[in-house]
């Protein structure tokens, strides 16, 4: 009974199963430390933490979201709250190369549907799937404010701007 | 009408986001001058100048500041709205990422006007990664030069900005859904009042602007307000980026005085549409705005001249469509993507956008139904002022004045089930095969 009001109810010590624990490495470690000095409350710190997540493990996996929520005392729901609720965090693993094609409006009128579709049909998956060698996922994303270079593929962080059929298909071999 | 460089002369430079170009160009002048100045005095100022927000609702930036209370018990915030996701709209993306030490001395001196806390934040959106590498750089410049920190180049002010990184999502671009994102939530948008600069992020009075509007402040400072008066008409003012996309022969980020005519960037500076092809229909400010048909276009570009047309200048991202583009197909992504981004909070939005993006798809594959149009406009009645934020009235500006200005198209696909003959097929009906 001595526990009635942890400080931290999320902390990795309460909970009986560690196996499948998740721990940033120590350069994330610091960042993370970083991140929690620019913001006045530990909630507040919840997007960008989750951001280094990402860049660490790729994808937000249960085991992130329990960890992310030790480390800001929030609860796993409240972290799966957000998670869910943002288009960027990703809830299942990607591809080495996660290539984003807009087909907003602007995109869309210069042939940026074509680009995806043949992304698709080339790569043989289906629009939000992964390649079966793990190396490429296919998804349509909405405006990425860049509609005066229509149409754009975002790979990964970088914006492939003024795209066509033919370009994608000099870019991909360049993507190892 | 000639291209001004105002907003943008320092974009073109050799390594323009360096902090030595910019002071070479005379930068951090204005800065200067503002923290020599009472916080009273910027405000008039910023008054004086009818500034209006360049974001999407033209609220005057002046007023805004008047509404913080001096001697709130909770810190006052900055927020920088950098979260640029309204489809068409790409100006503050040029900004940041060759000008980053314009948007710098603009927030200097509208926290130090508004009394912010020593922290504030420029919000930008996730998929700007390299337009928050730029910034964290130009940031880490200005701190080195005394102009970001404590006790600001001797004037007792101290300040300094995070980039907060969304994750994907329009509806943090509102500013209440901005400030619900930065404390750490979904962003889903609060109810008006208590407004932002009252009760906004962590229970302070919050200031929310648009990265262009920032961009205005130290301008304004260094020139005075009758300068900036100088370019447009009354009660819109200033130097105006316009972004034109869509099926147009140069897109781009062209900057005028505001109130340039419609027709006159579209035909003359952006050089029409290609391919012999006719201007359709223009929506004049992101996807938000009812749009226009090709013969009323000539309108000058301001907030108050496409209010009275019954459109709404919004964030100047000009998208130009042309007779290949079907309009259903246009209104119908439109209404996919605010169905997407529709948080979910209240049902007219979140079921109305939805069931308004399965109409439009049915009636362009060829299914539609004779009472569809009137349906939609139905809908759009039920959803339109009937919901928290805007997301509802901006979903709803498409459909309606498609239907009222288009209504023939929309009766040619229900009465032959397929598109006008003269339009291309953006969007293959059926999803995309695997070969292997």
């Amino acid at each position: 009974m001595a526990e009635l009001r942890p400080d931290n109810p999320y902390a990795p010590e309460r909970f009986p199963n560690p196996n499948k624990w998740v721990e940033f490495p120590s350069d994330a470690k610091q960042k993370f430390d970083w991140i929690l000095t620019r913001y006045p409350t530990k909630e507040a710190a919840l997007l960008p933490t989750l951001h280094l997540a990402q860049e660490v493990w790729g994808w937000i996996s249960p085991e992130t979201v329990q960890y992310v929520g030790s480390l800001l005392e929030l609860s796993p729901a409240t972290v799966f709250g957000v998670v869910s609720f943002y288009n960027m965090y990703n809830q299942k693993p990607v591809g080495k190369y996660h290539l984003q094609v807009c087909t907003n409006l602007s995109c869309m009128v210069n042939r940026a549907y074509d680009i995806h579709d043949h992304l698709c049909e080339k790569l043989g998956v289906k629009p939000g799937e992964t390649t079966t060698d793990g190396k490429f996922t296919v998804t349509e994303v909405e405006c990425l404010g860049s509609c005066g270079t229509a149409p754009v593929v975002q790979v990964n962080n970088d914006y492939h701007e003024n795209m066509s059929v033919e370009k994608m298909e000099e870019l991909l071999p360049t993507l190892k | 009408m000639e291209q001004i460089k105002v907003l943008l002369a320092n974009v073109d430079k050799p390594n323009s986001t360096s902090i030595d170009v910019y002071l070479d160009g005379g930068g951090y002048e204005a800065a200067r001058t503002a923290l020599e100045m009472k916080p009273d005095e910027i405000t008039q100022l910023v008054k004086d100048s009818e500034l209006r927000g360049r974001g999407g609702a033209g609220f005057p930036t002046g007023g805004k500041w008047g509404f913080v209370p001096k001697n709130s018990p909770k810190p006052t915030y900055l927020l920088c709205n950098a979260d640029e996701s309204e489809p068409g709209t790409f100006k503050d993306r040029l900004l940041m990422e060759k000008d980053p030490h314009l948007l710098i001395e603009g927030m200097i001196i509208s926290g130090y006007a508004i009394g912010s806390n020593p922290m504030s934040y420029i919000y930008i959106r996730g998929e700007f990664y390299y337009g928050a590498t730029v910034l964290e750089k130009a940031l880490a410049e200005a701190r080195e030069h005394g102009f970001l920190g404590k006790n600001i180049l001797g004037s007792g002010f101290d300040f300094d900005i995070t980039i907060a990184r969304g994750a994907g999502a329009y509806i943090c671009g509102e500013e209440t859904g901005l400030i619900e994102s930065i404390e750490g939530h979904r962003g889903q948008p609060r109810v008006k009042p208590p407004f932002p600069a009252v009760i906004g992020a962590f229970g302070g009075p919050t200031v929310v602007q648009n990265v262009e509007t920032l961009t205005c402040v130290p301008l304004i400072v260094k020139n005075g307000a009758a300068w900036f008066k100088s370019f447009g008409s009354p009660k819109n003012t200033g130097p105006k980026l316009y972004c034109v996309s869509g099926t147009i022969k140069k897109p781009g980020v062209y900057e005028f005085p505001m109130g340039i005519s419609l027709k006159e960037l579209v035909e003359v500076h952006c050089g029409g549409v290609p391919d012999g092809r006719k201007v359709k229909a223009v929506i004049p400010g992101g996807a938000s705005a009812p749009m226009l048909t090709a013969s009323e276009i000539d309108i000058p570009l301001n907030f108050d001249a496409l209010m009275k047309a019954g459109s709404m200048l919004g964030s100047a991202g000009i998208i130009v469509l042309d007779d290949s583009v079907c309009i259903v197909d246009a209104v119908w992504r439109l209404a996919k993507f605010f169905a997407h981004e529709s948080c979910g909070q209240c049902t007219p939005c979140r079921e109305g956008c939805n069931w308004m993006e399965s109409i439009l798809d049915r009636i362009e594959r060829g299914e539609g139904r004779p009472g569809d149009p009137d349906l939609l406009l139905d809908m759009s009645d039920n959803i339109g002022g009937k919901s928290l934020c805007a997301l509802g009235d901006a979903a709803i500006g498409p459909v309606i004045s498609s239907i009222k200005k288009f209504r023939s198209e929309y009766d040619h696909h229900i009465a032959n089930k397929s598109c006008l003959p003269e339009t291309v097929r953006y969007r293959r009906l059926e999803a995309p095969v695997a070969v292997h």
